[in-house]
């Protein structure tokens, strides 16, 4: 079992999550109408560039907007949340040596007492995200049971990672279900709502051209994301 | 039966049609005509195959349901948090569930639809400016509004401004002779008090062309006087086209895009025609978004430009008043508390919120100007913006989305409020009519005009 998922089926999940990532961003960028859109993106590639990378860069820093600032308790659980998904699976020690052994390639490697704090604080964040829409009523009128679909498969690979991490039980029973669902996360990325871990740059893209090239770049002003 | 005789699905484009609306008071056999109007599922499922294309279709994909544009939304707060205020909420619960059925929603469904899209949301964009994702919800109610114009289910007020430009060019019943006559009675009139005051009609290659809101033709023509005025004190070498002079566009309210359309191109063919170096519109603002930032898109001009450079009112004022080509007497400043209104339509979509801070600092004293809360690209809509002020079935919800700006103003303190917008302009007149809390409000060219300090040579001789 631990051969066949670290074996093909992990080629399989790098392979459509890499895949299917890069065919739906050229696809959504194909997809793009300076008519339908009112956007003349063409036009102006050098204000629309501009547009685009600083709607993407103020959205990235935590407390770097506006939104962020008014709403500091989401965007305290939002970057808890984020900032441990995607540095994790690129910069653990496990992980590391994994890749090293598959493609011969690694990356700089987090400290482990470092890691354990990111991984708790992404569990804890999911929580709290569970909690929001729980109770908040703006928050629950949306919500629907794909929303908690896709915040189990997002946490699933993190809290068996724990499990493993912590010995619980049968460890290799662990990081078995660990890496599986690592694999599930990877494939079903570029098919749900997960997607916006690479559409958010695609579309905060899209709006940052639209403020920079028609909603005021070009008369000077930079909007006040 | 399918089609009502007044509510359909065929845009207006007669004189007689408008008036047989006009004559149904406050379009009562209208709605209940709606009533049995029945929705052409496989066009509306046609259209949006054709126009929904990826950066909407990602939106909906990747709105994670957070809930972040909630707050930003001022019909949100002020409808006691309503969590069907909640902007994704709307559009998803409207919009959303069209697509999701491919189209095969029924009368009812598009009738609260209706109240959704004209009522709950004025197309403000704030809430685009919120959200992670980048979703602007007020782009999806414009579009979502073209579709619903394309059924027929459309405030009775809106169909019938949109089918005024279809048959007039202008959002009333104006003509081009009703609008050169109106502006030459009114320049007449001033002529003693500012001798040498004309109004250029067509004439070609001029520094800049003036369009208007025909609202000021019809119900306040010291506006095109006051304009005239303006242009005269500076020395500038202006003119109005006697056709293509409205700047406005209630087509953009309805949703009515062949009539968006019809109307810029209109101005567009004023600009081709009289070659001028630069247009400026008057003190509106979706008529500014209309054929300055919407327009040139619906006319097809791929760089999203009309023909001649296209300014708002407030830039050229505050050059004029910045090169020194108006003058203003300090002594005659505001000295009194006063706060500003910013436009949605051209401050947060078209970022010109410096321009009109520079005209603050020429004429109101340092000091008594006070900025509402939030403001600039971040302040609220006054409340009857994208149409809502005109809509006689919505006036209930259009009267407690005013508060908003109602409180904004109250916390400033100030009693005046200069508003260079129509829609504005009437919700904060509205607002006061509502709630009575003791303010004056104004555009900047009557303002202006009292404080000039005017050359010797222009002035009348004793």
């Amino acid at each position: 079992m631990h051969d066949l998922l670290t074996g093909v089926f992990f080629w399989i999940a790098l392979g459509v999550c890499l895949i299917g990532m890069l065919a739906r961003f050229i696809m959504y960028f194909r997809g793009l109408s300076w008519q339908l859109d009112r956007v003349a993106y063409t036009s102006y590639p050098g204000v629309g560039f501009r547009g685009a990378v600083r709607s993407i860069y103020k959205w990235l820093i935590p407390f770097g907007t506006y939104g962020w600032r008014t709403q500091p308790f989401i965007a305290v659980i939002f970057f808890g949340f984020h900032i441990g998904a995607v540095l994790i699976p690129l910069f653990l020690l496990g992980h590391n040596l994994f890749l090293r052994e598959k493609l011969g390639i690694s990356f700089f490697t987090l400290n482990a007492a470092f890691a354990d704090i990111l991984t708790w604080t992404v569990v804890a964040s999911a929580f709290f995200f569970v909690l929001r829409r729980l109770i908040l009523p703006e928050v629950r009128i949306m919500t629907t049971l794909y929303d908690y679909f896709i915040l189990a498969v997002s946490i699933a690979p993190f809290v068996t990672g724990l499990l493993a991490r912590y010995q619980v039980g049968d460890y290799s029973f662990w990081l078995n279900m660990h890496i599986f669902c690592g694999e599930l996360l990877l494939i079903v990325i570029p098919f749900t709502k997960l997607s916006h871990v690479f559409l958010f740059f695609a579309s905060r893209a899209q709006l940052g051209m639209d403020f920079g090239i028609k909603r005021g770049g070009m008369k000077g002003t930079k909007m006040a994301w | 039966m399918p089609e009502g005789t007044l509510c359909n699905k065929k845009p207006v484009d007669t004189a007689e049609g408008i008036n047989t609306l006009l004559a149904d008071t406050s379009g009562n056999t209208y709605y209940q005509e709606m009533k049995a109007l029945e929705v052409d599922s496989d066009l509306l499922w046609k259209t949006i195959q054709n126009t929904f294309k990826s950066r909407m279709k990602t939106w909906f994909e990747i709105c994670a349901h957070c809930g972040m544009c909630a707050e930003s939304c001022f019909l949100y707060q002020v409808n006691g948090r309503d969590p069907k205020q909640v902007p994704a909420y709307k559009i998803q619960s409207t919009l959303g569930k069209i697509i999701k059925r491919k189209g095969k929603v029924d009368n009812q469904f598009m009738r609260d639809t209706m109240e959704v899209a004209w009522a709950k949301c004025t197309c403000c964009n704030r809430c685009g400016m919120y959200c992670p994702h980048g979703i602007d919800t007020g782009i999806m109610f414009g579009y979502l509004r073209g579709l619903l114009y394309q059924q027929g289910f459309v405030p009775w007020e809106l169909k019938i401004g949109a089918g005024m430009h279809r048959v007039y060019r202008a959002q009333m019943d104006i003509t081009n002779e009703d609008f050169v006559d109106t502006f030459e009675w009114m320049v007449e009139e001033y002529e003693d008090d500012y001798p040498g005051l004309t109004v250029p009609v067509d004439i070609e290659g001029a520094d800049i062309m003036y369009t208007v809101n025909a609202r000021e033709v019809k119900h306040y023509p010291e506006d095109l006087a006051e304009a005239a005025i303006l242009f005269h004190i500076a020395g500038e070498n202006w003119t109005v086209p006697s056709k293509g002079w409205e700047e406005t566009s209630l087509a953009m309210f309805a949703g009515d895009w062949v009539a968006c359309k019809m109307q810029v191109e209109s101005v567009y063919e004023a600009m081709e025609r009289l070659k001028p170096k630069r247009m400026i519109g008057t003190e509106c603002g979706h008529a500014h978004r209309a054929t300055v930032i919407e327009g040139p898109y619906w006319a097809g001009r791929k760089n999203g430009q009309p023909p001649s450079e296209s300014i708002h009112y407030v830039e050229w004022l505050a050059e004029a008043l910045n090169t020194g080509k108006l003058k203003i007497d300090p002594s005659k400043r505001i000295k009194e508390p006063v706060t500003l209104q910013d436009s949605c339509n051209y401050i947060r979509n078209q970022g010109l919120k410096k321009a009109t801070r520079d005209i603050i600092k020429h004429i109101v004293e340092p000091g008594y100007f006070i900025e509402m809360s939030p403001n600039k690209e971040h302040n609220y809509c006054c409340g009857g913006g994208g149409g809502f002020n005109g809509i006689g079935k919505f006036r209930k919800q259009r009267n407690i989305a005013l508060i908003t700006k109602r409180d904004q103003i109250l916390a400033t303190g100030a009693k005046l409020v200069l508003a260079p917008c129509h829609n504005c302009w009437d919700a904060i007149r509205d607002l006061e009519e509502e709630y009575e809390i003791g303010i004056r409000w104004s555009f900047l060219k009557p303002i202006v005009i009292k404080m000039l300090d005017i050359p010797e040579h222009l002035k009348p001789e004793e």
